[in-house]
């Protein structure tokens, strides 16, 4: 079968559940309103130049002091355009999500194949940690780790990489349990074709359904543990809010009524998981069916 | 294997997980950041530093360190904190009752609303009521807990005004055990945030519950039953659900320890006054030795629930001892 054929087929295929092709859509216009933030945004949220205080708290809708534009979201306690602020932190909390997973994905894999692949005691070692680790909470994980290294963009990362890395290792160990009864390994041993070869070139292709699969799942779940580390405030710094941390920065006006702080940025956090979920669960369905867990 | 090798194996794995456990907050806390920090008040200037490095050994190798932080460990000293002036175990163990109170709470309500729910669901799949409750689990797998949390406390705490957003209630002492559910007051503190935490064990032993009822419904005995004119309810009330118990007894008892992980979310948007806010706010305030108590408190507590639900499990089903370590 050709690629073009096989890749309308896959079209088909996903096409045939009606949410989660408007997932898929809803997805997709995320993704654009995340990388055209600087863009689309009626103002810089943080250059402190643009911000009014006097336009601080307005409520959604309302016109700015000045008379020059509206602020369709309302403004937090600075003055800031809460639409402004939404897309660049939606920016920052997929940048970062995104990020984590690639690093987990890399070394998560690279453990499932040498584990996989090369079993006994190597495999019993790499597997007790793996097993010794998934055994805490990712956000247990992500904190003690945090706790130990400290703040930071790039901590954080570190931190959602350590929580992660075990789902991936555990998932291609199996995967590569499977593919290793296979002929096609047999025939690369009767080659003598090189170790790298063999994991990279031949088994790697045949992990990349379940790798999307799992990858898509997990990319959701590293975007809630970012944003939920950012709303504890161990997470991002304020100088580059996630949308975890533009809604802790509105929890204290929430109680006096003034939701929109909060809870539009929440929204949007809430349809960036969602859509990414209901995605991933029908990639799942048409990748990968033996992967249903119900 | 026997019951007793089973046990003793098992027992063996937690002691090592807290060592290693105990290794890694060592070589994360101590060696890594400046250990002095630890010990020193942050205003401390550069004799005193170089004093209390000397008194605390710090010049001394690494692995004579670690015995000494062990041997301090195993008498119950973690250090003092600095932000509370007293013993850093002694500041967990005061908040632990609140947390255990709104884990324990939080798992009730995920038991009595779950199980009933989810053999709705597995009874009737194709039904309207049926699929929302499945749709329900879904999207309570997926949303994050604060975000879960903050929703709650907008709609019934400052539209409804119906319960209050933070704090626990007054706190008695009943039966020698600290607790707040002694008054309607300590109840209304309880609700939302054991509902919080509860959202995401309530999908999950909704699945639980409706895929095993699904699963018990097509065996024989169920079958056998219905032959013999055995009544629904009894059926459902007694043969299905004891198939479905099984597995969620030993879900109980290995999510307890990821609940009370997840308390340190609840907590600090209730602002309850348990342990996990106290962690939060110990790493935000650098209150590091309070921090390592936290993480060896839980440590020792998880080891300690997985131990217990394994020995449930292997009492509920002998066929697991036989696979011997397998997790």
């Amino acid at each position: 079968m050709s690629a073009p054929a096989s890749f309308s087929k896959f079209v088909s295929a996903y096409r045939r559940s009606t949410a989660a092709s408007l997932a898929a859509i809803v997805l997709l216009l995320v993704l654009a309103a995340a990388l055209l933030a600087p863009v689309l945004s009626p103002q810089d949220p943080y250059d402190l130049a643009q911000l009014d205080l006097l336009d601080a708290r307005l409520p959604p809708g309302s016109p700015a002091g000045d008379g020059s534009k509206h602020y369709l979201l309302g403004t937090d306690a600075q003055g800031r355009d809460m639409v402004s602020a939404i897309l660049h932190g939606l920016r920052t909390s997929l940048a970062v999500g995104l990020c984590a997973t690639l690093f987990a994905v890399a070394i998560g894999t690279v453990v499932g194949l040498v584990a996989g692949y090369f079993g006994g005691r190597l495999d019993a070692l790499l597997m007790r940690i793996v097993d010794m680790q998934l055994s805490f909470p990712a956000i247990l994980v992500a904190l003690i780790l945090i706790a130990i290294l400290g703040q930071g963009i790039g901590k954080v990362i570190t931190a959602l990489v350590a929580a992660q890395w075990a789902y991936y290792a555990r998932t291609i160990r199996g995967v590569v349990l499977v593919e290793c009864q296979r002929e096609y390994i047999a025939a690369t041993r009767v080659l003598a074709l090189p170790v790298t070869s063999v994991l990279f070139r031949h088994l790697l292709p045949n992990c990349m359904p379940t790798l999307i699969v799992v990858g898509a799942l997990q990319v959701a779940s590293a975007i809630a543990l970012e944003a939920t580390l950012s709303f504890l405030g161990v997470g991002l710094p304020i100088t580059e809010p996630s949308l975890g941390l533009l809604i802790a920065n509105g929890f204290t006006y929430m109680l006096s009524g003034k939701y929109w702080i909060s809870f539009f940025p929440g929204l949007a956090l809430l349809v960036t998981i969602m859509s990414i979920n209901l995605v991933a669960d029908q990639l799942r369905d048409v990748l990968n069916p033996r992967l249903r867990v119900d | 294997m026997s019951m007793s090798t089973y046990l003793l194996s098992r027992a063996g794995q937690g002691v090592m997980l807290i060592a290693v456990m105990s290794l890694l907050v060592f070589l994360g806390l101590f060696a890594i950041g400046n250990p002095v920090d630890m010990f020193v008040n942050p205003q401390a200037d550069q004799a005193e530093i170089a004093r209390t490095t000397a008194a605390l050994g710090l010049d001394k190798p690494l692995w004579e360190q670690y015995g000494h932080f062990v041997g301090k460990a195993l008498h119950g000293d973690l250090g003092q904190s600095f932000v509370h002036g007293a013993s850093a175990l002694h500041l967990i163990v005061e908040r632990w009752p609140a947390t255990l109170e709104l884990a324990l709470v939080a798992i009730t309500i995920a038991v009595i609303l779950g199980i009933p729910l989810g053999l709705w669901a597995g009874l009737r799949p194709d039904s309207l009521a049926g699929r929302f409750i499945m749709g329900g689990s879904i999207v309570g797998f997926s949303l994050p807990t604060f975000w879960v949390g903050l929703m709650l406390i907008m709609v019934f705490s400052v539209q409804l005004q119906w319960l209050p957003a933070s704090g626990r209630g007054a706190v008695e002492i009943v039966l020698g055990v600290q607790t707040s559910l002694g008054s309607l007051d300590g109840w209304r503190h309880v609700l939302l945030p054991a509902l919080n935490l509860a959202l995401f064990k309530l999908s999950l032993i909704v699945r639980l519950t409706r895929s095993g009822t699904r699963e018990a419904l097509t065996q024989d005995y169920v079958r056998f039953a219905r032959a013999k004119g055995l009544t629904e309810r009894r059926i459902v009330g007694v043969h299905v659900l004891k198939n479905v118990l099984v597995p969620i007894v030993t879900v109980i008892g290995m999510e307890f320890g990821s609940l009370l992980a997840f308390s340190v979310v609840t907590e600090t948007i209730f602002a309850w006054p348990g342990m996990g806010k106290l962690l939060i706010d110990s790493i935000t305030q650098l209150d590091r030795p309070v921090v390592v108590a936290y993480l060896m408190f839980v440590a020792v507590l998880y080891v300690a629930i997985n131990f217990l639900a394994d020995l449930a499990y292997s009492l509920l089903d002998p066929r697991v001892r036989l696979g011997g370590t397998a997790q």
